[in-house]
């Protein structure tokens, strides 16, 4: 391991992310805010909505941020990258092992997906005010929950960026993340699937279940949610498989 | 610490069509499959090429597109996993050893491959800093470079923008960034107008005057003759011949080629070309087995191999009309690299 390559790789991304710094805000947060203020503000405000919906909405909406962070930044560049152009030569050529590059796409995905999802918060209560009971019993939870869902996100976005051509990216939308965002607990708790077996325990399979009940479970405690241990499981099983299957991949892609 | 490159029977067989990292055409011969055990094609870029270049020579690989050279330097590279084979540069085994590897070399592929997301000056500074150079080595480099390689009035503005040229050239000196002491150049005046190329051609020589290896590709005659001390010619992922470019083109017999095509087949005629004075050789198509050009020749074409060139033809005609045969063409080709090849493969090297 090269420290100094490794720094200048991380250097090399935050630079870029400098440059392309108002997309990305407005790719990341104007779709969930629009969402959290029309539900939970103008839903609630009109009583269509019983007024609690605004804290178990937080939730959600930040585990969406988070996972849409992450996987953009990691996966869209890779997809990029290792088109036609090769853009990312330069960088396999650098004196580090290979897979530090992929780790390094991934530690920057994940402090990324981490500043999303801590940045929807104050925004998400700014928009909702008054009325959001936010009740962190155990930050150290609430830390652990966050950071494993920034992995998640992050490694996610390595197993899609490197099995993915550009020609999918649509799919990539329509196809995987979409229905993620639907069925992953996140406008709606998991209990509230209690009419619908099947689906409950189908949607299992869904990394995005255990991310929006794990933030659930430790920032508005007071609705039902899934046991914060289960998720932690779940969640460190689901890091650890993308980041197995992303690396695969990485190299795959990489040398032929 | 000056390094050479080794490499011991290096064969690479793709299961899929190779990405552009490896470059190349994709020309490459498709092996006869082994049965039906294996429905994947298997195709055959490189079949046991073994090279020794010495630290601080200019070394050449000559061949057409496809021939396994942009696969050679992919394995050299670290970019290409071998099939089977060994390869090293300086003591280093380039498969095993990779970081050591990669800060031994630069390396400009043959398509630009730059960061379009950065500016010219910043690929270079970002370049210097994954080899671990210091910021104030970095921007000095960096702008010697830029001077040298006439980029400095564009250096801040994105590359995306650049012309093919201008790529071309900053990828070039994107790889002499930190100072590598093995150069790996694919093709690199490929897409250079002809006052860059002789730049490049200047450039190329100082870096080796100072005592590094350059192995550089090229389907170019005049840039191997002009550049390398030794060449080797490759086709079909075989090296078919290996020599300084004077050997290889003192290897064809005579040196000169005369490419004749006559009105009619008549082994008599050609049986008394040979005798001709200076006359080293006579092929006919018959002779040249996959012969890509034969269609274009039919079959009443000989190829003539002889020490001299012009003053042949009258000789060739009198004795064509003394046979009533018509001469139709003559085409004579000078002592170069091309003849080497044409003799080796029965095809012409073009461009």
């Amino acid at each position: 391991m090269n420290w100094k390559t490794f720094l200048a790789l991380l250097g090399r991304d935050a630079h870029v992310a400098r440059r392309n710094l108002v997309p990305s805000l407005m790719q990341t947060f104007l779709q969930p805010l629009m969402f959290v203020f029309i539900f939970g503000r103008v839903m609630v405000s009109s009583g269509y909505m019983p007024p609690q919906y605004k804290s178990l909405l937080l939730p959600g909406i930040m585990a969406i941020s988070m996972v849409f962070t992450g996987v953009w930044a990691v996966a869209m560049p890779l997809i990029g990258e290792f088109q036609f152009t090769r853009e990312i030569e330069d960088r396999l050529l650098a004196p580090i092992e290979i897979s530090w590059l992929a780790i390094e796409k991934v530690f920057f995905g994940t402090f990324q997906a981490l500043i999303a999802g801590l940045a929807v918060i104050p925004a998400g209560w700014l928009l909702l005010r008054p009325g959001v009971g936010l009740n962190l019993r155990s930050p150290l939870s609430f830390a652990c929950v966050t950071l494993l869902v920034a992995l998640f996100s992050a490694c996610g976005g390595l197993a899609l960026g490197c099995s993915m051509s550009q020609n999918h990216i649509g799919l990539m939308f329509s196809m995987v993340l979409t229905p993620m965002i639907f069925f992953g607990c996140t406008y709606y708790p998991w209990s509230a699937l209690a009419h619908f077996p099947i689906l409950q325990r189908v949607v299992l399979v869904n990394p995005l279940v255990y991310a929006s009940e794990g933030l659930r479970g430790t920032l508005v405690p007071q609705f039902p949610h899934l046991p914060v241990l289960a998720v932690f499981v779940a969640l460190t099983v689901f890091d650890a498989l993308f980041l197995g299957i992303g690396l695969r991949q990485f190299h795959r892609k990489a040398v032929s | 610490m000056l390094a050479g490159i080794r490499t011991r029977d290096l064969r690479k067989i793709y299961t899929s069509p190779p990405p552009s990292a490896a470059g190349g055409g994709f020309g490459f011969g498709v092996a006869p499959g082994r049965g039906k055990k294996q429905p994947k094609p298997q195709i055959v870029a490189l079949d046991g090429i073994s090279l020794e270049i010495s630290p601080g020579e200019i070394f050449g690989l000559l061949g057409p597109n496809g021939a396994g050279k942009s696969t050679t330097v992919g394995i050299l590279t670290t970019r290409v996993r071998p099939t089977d084979g060994q390869a090293w540069i300086g003591e280093h085994d380039v498969w095993a050893e990779q970081v050591v590897v990669k800060r031994l070399i630069g390396v400009v592929q043959q398509r630009p491959n730059l960061d379009f997301s950065l500016t010219a000056r910043e690929i270079l500074l970002f370049h210097g800093a994954y080899f671990g150079l210091n910021s104030e080595e970095r921007a000095k480099r960096a702008d010697t470079l830029l001077d040298r390689f006439k980029l400095r009035d564009r250096a801040d503005q994105m590359v995306r923008g650049f012309s093919g040229g201008m790529m071309q050239r900053l990828s070039i000196a994107r790889a002499m960034m930190h100072d590598p002491q093995v150069l790996f150049l694919d093709e690199p005046s490929a897409g250079l107008d002809p006052q860059t190329r002789l730049l490049l051609w200047e450039i190329i020589r100082e870096y080796n005057q100072r005592g590094k290896t350059i192995l550089l590709t090229t389907h170019n005659m005049e840039e191997a003759d002009a550049l390398c001390q030794r060449l080797a010619i490759i086709d079909h992922g075989r090296n078919i011949a290996l020599g300084t470019p004077r050997e290889l083109k003192a290897s064809v017999p005579g040196g000169y080629l005369l490419r004749l095509r006559f009105g009619q087949h008549s082994p008599e005629l050609l049986q008394r070309l040979q005798t001709l004075p200076g006359v080293r050789e006579v092929r006919t198509n018959t002779d040249r087995k996959n012969d890509a050009s034969s269609d274009a020749t039919g079959d009443n074409s000989a190829d003539v191999y002889a020490d001299r060139g012009g003053s042949l033809v009258s000789e060739i005609a009198n004795l064509a009309s003394s046979g009533s045969v018509e001469l139709c063409d003559v085409h004579i080709l000078e002592p170069s690299l091309e003849n080497l090849f044409l003799h080796h493969t029965g095809r012409s090297l073009r461009e």
